[in-house]
């Protein structure tokens, strides 16, 4: 052919507006019919899929806490069998952990970083379609085999030798550790794309400086999960070796060790927690900013805190070993390095409380939340520098007093942030707002009933509460407080309904949201909500770091992009300048045959290591599927 | 908030960590509660910030705030100058925290001596001497004189399990392949519980024990009773129990010392009469709970590794004697 490929192509500024955005949203939008949602790679209708399952499984893993509370509620009751509530005690672990914390927080990424820096879709979206399958079947798998009395007893912690097959000879363990490989898979494939769309997709102008500090939080995240995932895959592949082909990693009496496991889970584990705690700053520092009315206080230290935050996480993983009997100097200098991580989340803590002296807040649900966060996440992180204190955690180390801690600190410094994000961004994903009286009520009970729940745990295990029981005798004198926090939780529990009510209420009748109902200053409120299934009409250019507040209506945009094809905009590293103009993925069966495919070899080889022969052919058929060269322009010229 | 712990220093127990009762869970107590008083100093003043901060200021326009250059030089310096007396805190926390540390896990060499063995779901308890005639066996029961320093030796026999007396220091685990040691000092005379703290399994809720310290010299005279072997019954009843225990298997699991039961499994129960609990911590030592245990314990606790056997309520009763007298 002769002619270029620039002649032949129309672009987006050849076009007026309406026929712009008419032609887009059908280049962009979702084919439609089930089948059509099967093969979906909008980043948009992935988040949402993403963000709905995630807090099924919260709904699912608050229920099992309820049935622990009510067990606890008193001494030597009988309403769940020890079997039972071991297996009760793991899952609401492992659920709120992997199916729950971490998810929910890559989905929020998956549906808002692409709007935020400015691009049309997510880096990869096939991928990216592939893990939320993957989530999903992982999921379901994992809840299915509980409903099948086969869920794990061992802990979300599933120490060995418990775990082995001697001391568990049942196929519970196995279950346990093939749902970490799924969310492992499903995590990984979340943290390469978002730092790819952080680093490559951003808007012309987006300099690393203008960044917003959501998105920041997301690529720390990112980063934390791809160093602290390998490690549990490592450790929990090691497992299922020991357990079905008779390995010998963990047994002492050949030559392995069972504190092998506790290294290499807590060296993913504690990173873990700042794989959730991030993200829910990132919330925090966006929802503060539009409510008090001002920028963040020390963006850049906000940032420096989020980078020392990820490298120091790595850096304290043995405080969660401290009883198992390693050498006194070694323990001691981790109590130094994990207290040293009060240092940069204090900072980001002085920057928010800076932030908020400094604005003129307006108190609006979201930011209730956020409030909520600093009272009970602070209270959480003083408790951390106590437990990281070699003498005092030998006393409270697997007591309630951990309990209480950890719990300060998750639901503290990630729920009441997400919580906060559903009621700020529940507008631009749906288009209608929620209600406010209702999230008034949702917050209060949320902060009244967890602090009665919660905080006499730390009680309870100083006066000698042990976790991981099933029941206690009444002259333990542990009777009332957990009468009290059995209490709380349902009132906690009840601010979850208030939630769901709230949600279903105004997608039905909530008021309309508008493109930007807070009068916020980042690139998601730029487009109308939700956004059409193209994002932006066009690319908007980035001059500020708070682009809305400065610009406003009058934000420049780029021009160039093709209107024949989808395609993205890729920009350089650093200063964010236009390079050039990659093709985006169109919809695909492939990433779910593909998930399908290695859930059965995953399944599978739970059972017989065969299936490591015949699981594969299926997975390679699917991704030879997935990747099978599409007829590009460049092919024809 | 923190401030509602410091009242609860007074709280009396037999398993707190509040109510010490040995020289290191002295020191633990003291130092948490340095942290705990520097933890509460921030939390109070984050919050009072926080409340000030949010009423300092009424909203006059929806409109975001023109930013101040040179008033937001000195917030910033204001963050970084409380960012480095975090630091500061931190470390001074660190040395405090070592300094406890050192104390706690200070080795004596003249500390007595003795081995603890975990099982799923019960403690074994050695007392171990160069001379084999003063070397014994027990379980779910550790007596210790006062005033000396206790070295125990922490083994397991099967998953980990972690030795944790509140009232006399911190806990220590006991993990499959590897020797843990543990040294503690009671100061008072008193009965102490201890409980299993890291997650065994089905019944790790029923995994405690009690630890007796004793005044020195009623110690030594324990110890010397405890080392001889079982007395034989006297009466008929308990001659027809210490056979009914050959015979139906109870011997299979369980060590009576001087008899011919010498089962490895299970507890050592040479002295069971004289033990203030029954299956570690479940039960106190009583007829009536002894009785129910033996004849069924899963009821009791369930998927524990005693069988249910087949007793008739005449057999029952006289292994129940002879047990009895074994003290």
């Amino acid at each position: 052919m002769s002619v270029t490929a620039d002649q032949r192509e129309l672009r987006d500024d050849a076009l007026n507006g309406l026929q712009l955005s008419t032609r887009l949203d059908s280049l962009w939008r979702t084919p439609s019919g089930f089948l059509g949602a099967l093969m979906s790679v909008d980043h948009k209708v992935v988040g949402r899929r993403y963000i709905v399952t995630a807090f099924v499984f919260l709904l699912l893993g608050g229920v099992l806490a309820i049935l622990m509370r009510i067990q606890l509620a008193g001494p030597e009751q009988t309403f769940l069998s020890p079997d039972k509530y071991n297996q009760i005690f793991t899952m609401h672990g492992s659920t709120m952990m992997f199916l729950f914390a971490v998810p929910v927080m890559e989905a929020f990424a998956v549906y808002l970083v692409p709007l935020m820096v400015g691009t049309r879709n997510i880096a990869f979206p096939r991928l990216n379609a592939f893990s939320y399958w993957m989530f999903l079947f992982g999921g379901c798998f994992l809840w299915i085999s509980f409903a099948l009395n086969v869920g794990p007893d061992v802990g979300w912690f599933a120490y060995v030798p418990l775990s082995s097959l001697q001391y568990t000879p049942t196929k519970r363990p196995d279950v346990w550790a093939q749902m970490i490989t799924f969310t492992e898979v499903a995590a990984l494939a979340v943290a390469v794309e978002i730092v790819v769309t952080v680093f490559k997709l951003r808007a012309p102008g987006m300099t690393l400086d203008r960044i917003p500090l959501f998105v920041w939080a997301m690529l720390v995240t990112a980063f934390l999960v791809m160093f602290a995932m390998p490690s549990i895959m490592v450790a929990s592949t090691s497992l299922i070796l020991d357990r079905l082909v008779n390995t010998r990693f963990y047994d002492s009496s050949s030559g392995g060790h069972p504190l092998l496991w506790q290294h290499l889970f807590w060296f993913f584990g504690h990173p873990e927690v700042y794989i959730i705690f991030i993200p829910g700053t990132g919330m925090v520092s966006a929802i503060l900013a539009t409510f008090a009315r001002r920028p963040v206080v020390g963006y850049p230290v906000v940032i420096l805190s989020l980078i020392a935050t990820g490298f120091l996480s790595f850096g304290l993983w043995v405080h969660h070993m401290f009883v198992t009997g390693l050498p006194q100097l070694g323990a001691g200098l981790f109590t130094a390095s994990s207290m040293l991580i009060a240092v940069p989340s204090g900072l980001q803590i002085f920057c928010w409380l800076a932030t908020l002296w400094d604005g003129r807040p307006v108190y609006r649900t979201p930011l209730l939340f956020v409030i909520g966060f600093i009272v009970i996440f602070v209270m959480g992180g003083l408790s951390g520098v106590m437990v990281a204190s070699v003498p005092i955690d030998t006393q409270v180390h697997d007591t309630y007093f951990v309990v209480a801690h950890f719990h300060y600190v998750l639901i503290g410094g990630a729920i009441f942030p997400l919580i906060g994000a559903v009621y700020y961004w529940f507008p631009k994903i749906t288009g209608r707002m929620l209600g406010e009286r209702l999230g008034r009520w949702n917050f209060w009970l949320a902060f009244v009933g967890f602090n009665i729940a919660f905080f006499p745990m730390h009680i309870l295990g100083l006066i000698g509460m042990p976790r991981r029981v099933y029941t206690y005798t009444a002259d333990m004198d542990w009777a009332h407080l957990n009468l009290l926090s059995s209490g709380g939780a349902l009132i906690f529990a009840l601010s979850f309904a208030l939630l769901l009510v709230n949600v279903i209420r105004s997608l039905r009748s909530g008021a309309l949201a508008g493109d930007n109902p807070w009068d916020a200053s980042t690139l998601e409120w730029a487009t109308s909500s939700p956004p059409p299934p193209q994002n932006f009409d066009r690319i908007p250019v980035v001059k500020h770091r708070e682009p809305l507040w400065l610009d406003g209506e009058s934000l420049p945009v780029a021009a160039g992009l093709s209107v024949d094809r989808r395609e993205v905009l890729l920009t350089s590293l650093a200063e964010a300048e236009p390079q050039t103009r990659e093709a985006s993925p169109e919809p695909s069966i492939w990433p779910l045959l593909t998930a399908l495919a290695t859930t059965v070899f995953f399944i599978g080889s739970i059972f017989t290591p065969w299936a490591v022969l015949w699981g594969t052919p299926p997975m390679a058929v699917a991704l030879i599927g997935w990747f099978w060269p599409a007829g590009s322009r460049e092919d024809e010229e | 908030m923190p401030f509602a712990l410091l009242p609860l220093a007074a709280c009396a127990g037999r398993q707190s960590a509040l109510a010490p009762q040995g020289l290191q869970s002295d020191e633990i107590l003291r130092t948490f509660f340095i942290f705990l008083a520097i933890a509460s100093v921030v939390w109070v003043a984050v919050v009072i910030v926080l409340i000030i901060g949010m009423l300092r200021r009424k909203r006059t326009t929806d409109q975001p705030l023109a930013l101040h250059i040179p008033f937001e030089r000195v917030t910033g310096r204001v963050v970084l100058g409380l960012g480095l007396a975090t630091l500061v805190i931190v470390l001074g926390l660190s040395i405090v925290s070592y300094a406890g540390q050192r104390t706690v896990f200070a080795r004596d060499e003249h500390a007595l001596t003795l081995k603890i063995i975990g099982h799923q779901w019960w403690w074994e308890v050695r007392y171990e001497d160069g001379n084999p005639d003063r070397s014994f066996v027990t379980a779910n029961e550790i007596r210790i004189p006062t005033g000396q320093p206790v070295k125990v030796e922490l083994e397991s026999a099967d998953v980990i399990h972690s030795f944790w007396v509140p009232s006399l220091t911190g806990k220590m685990d006991l993990i499959t392949g590897q020797k843990n040691e543990l040294q503690f000092t009671a100061k008072s005379a008193g009965i102490y519980r201890g409980q299993c703290a890291e997650f065994c399994g089905l019944q790790h809720a029923h995994m405690a024990f009690a630890v007796l310290a004793l005044p020195p010299d009623e110690f030594g005279r324990w110890r010397d009773r405890e080392n001889q072997s079982a007395h034989s019954p006297s009466d008929q009843l308990g001659k027809q129990g210490e056979q009914l225990f050959r015979a139906r298997g109870c011997a299979l699991c369980h060590t009576i010392r001087g008899t011919l039961a010498g089962g490895q499994l299970g507890p050592d129960l040479t002295h069971v009469g004289s033990r203030t609990t029954i299956a570690a911590g479940t039960l106190p030592m009583t007829t009536a709970s002894l009785g129910a245990w033996i004849a069924d314990p899963q009821h009791i606790k369930p998927g524990n590794y005693m069988p249910k056997m087949p007793l008739q309520s005449g057999e029952l009763i006289a292994i129940l004697h002879y047990l009895e007298q074994l003290k």
